[in-house]
């Protein structure tokens, strides 16, 4: 019973917590840009307005993999919410961000294809990642349930502070911050206009914006696990790697799926295994 | 309510997209002069969106000629409903300057229906944010 009023809470508060935080990202990369920004609110006005907008779609199979997307998403915070199994939220999760790949692949357009495959290229990239993470807090707490690892004393910061780290290159990578923003990025001018995102418009953009949302709180919530033991800890833990997030988004430029692929594997592997090692070797 | 707020937040997060059909630049450079610091009009949820799928607004520099006519009109036809039109710079209203060329066939609203027209040669940053305001103006008459 717990759970499923967990899971229904998850549901309901996570777009607004999500689209709240991108309104707030938004605004803190105006100031970090001398600018003004828009409103904090300003992300809900554009999905409500995507919402309003005629539906104009090249094929049944965009409705079908944005509506999937969505699905898989919020069921994925729901799961994570509802503390059921890390490995099942894991691909839950997955499934939507291959919806995300097939939607952009069903058009013949040459921008959604080289953003689809660009996509398939971060989702390769990330989830590998995702998994060691997992597989590293099993090794400390000894159990893939979340309840259980929530009972584990310390935080698991102290064990795994790579770890972390590796993490925060999935966040950046699922955020579509700089320099990973190659599939597609917030501000939709750059060499492939939106990437995988170019053939979806109006109420479709919109679900797939609120599946962002989602997929924003739900790598956060993983980030929370780290520093489960203390509501301050979780809070602090959280703003300041958005904050870094920030920082990084403004000051890099965006590199070649190439680089990512070599530097993220070659720098998130070898965090990974000297955090692994050090936990056996302590 | 929900209906309402739809209707409230189009007016608050029009997404532009800017298409230069041959201008000499100058209307072009007044365009991104928004979206500097200076003028920034995200403050007013204007993104500038490189897509026409994703576009609210249209805004159009230069002058048409038989060429870029049908680009505009297939850019126009790409764009989801509601929609509006600005035609910026003396060239954009009636071609301008090169109105008596061989190839040019006059302003925008030769190819496609124009909501807003931006006056000036170039046109000021200030003069374009009004007309995109202005051109909210049509959103608001869709409602009720
Ligand atoms: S109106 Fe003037 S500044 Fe604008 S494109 Fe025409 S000639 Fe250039």
């Amino acid at each position: 019973m717990k759970t499923i009023i967990l899971m229904i809470l998850g549901i309901v508060i996570a777009p607004i917590l999500g689209g709240l935080i991108a309104g707030i990202d938004r605004r803190v990369t105006a100031r970090l840009q001398s600018r003004f920004g828009p409103p904090i609110l300003q992300p809900f006005y554009d999905v409500a307005k995507l919402f309003g907008k005629d539906k104009v779609v090249s094929n049944f199979w965009q409705v079908f993999c944005s509506w999937v997307y969505l699905i898989a998403a919020a069921l994925s915070v729901a799961l994570l919410f509802g503390q059921t199994d890390l490995l099942l939220v894991f691909f839950v999760q997955a499934i939507g961000a291959v919806f995300l790949v097939m939607g952009g692949l069903s058009t013949p357009s040459p921008y959604s294809q080289v953003g689809a495959q660009r996509e398939l290229i971060q989702v390769l990239t990330y989830e590998p990642l995702i998994i060691l993470v997992f597989a590293s807090i099993f090794m400390v707490t000894g159990s893939f349930r979340i309840d259980e690892i929530l009972a584990y004393k310390q935080p698991l910061l102290i064990q795994l502070p790579l770890m972390f780290v590796v993490l925060g290159y999935a966040l950046t990578i699922k955020l579509r911050k700089s320099p990973f923003d190659f599939s597609t990025s917030h501000h939709g001018h750059q060499e492939i206009v939106k990437g995988v995102l170019t053939e979806f418009s109006g109420p479709y953009l919109g679900i797939i914006e609120i599946a962002h949302w989602y997929e924003t709180i739900f790598i956060l919530g993983i980030c929370a696990l780290f520093w489960h033991t203390s509501l301050v800890g979780v809070i602090l833990l959280l703003v300041s790697t958005y904050f870094a997030e920030l920082i990084i988004d403004n000051t890099m430029a965006r590199m070649t799926w190439r680089w990512m692929l070599k530097y993220v594997w070659s720098i998130g592997l070898a965090m990974s295994f000297v955090n692994l090692i050090w936990l056996y070797a302590g | 309510m929900f209906k309402k707020f739809i209707e409230n937040s189009r007016a608050k997060s029009p997404w532009i997209m800017h298409f230069d059909c041959g201008s000499c630049n100058g209307c072009d450079i007044e365009v991104l002069a928004c979206l500097t610091p200076l003028y920034d009009v995200e403050r007013f949820g204007i993104v500038n969106v490189g897509n026409p799928k994703h576009a609210d607004v249209l805004l159009v520099t230069g002058t048409v000629n038989p060429r870029n006519a049908k680009v505009l009109r297939n850019i126009y036809d790409q764009m989801p409903d509601p929609k509006g039109v600005i035609a910026i710079g003396a060239c954009g209203l009636s071609g301008g300057v090169f109105r008596e060329c061989y190839n040019v066939l006059g302003g925008v609203d030769k190819v496609i229906p124009v909501d807003v027209y931006v006056p000036g040669c170039p046109a000021k940053p200030e003069a374009i944010i009004d007309g995109v305001v202005t051109a909210l103006a049509k959103f608001e008459g869709l409602k009720g």
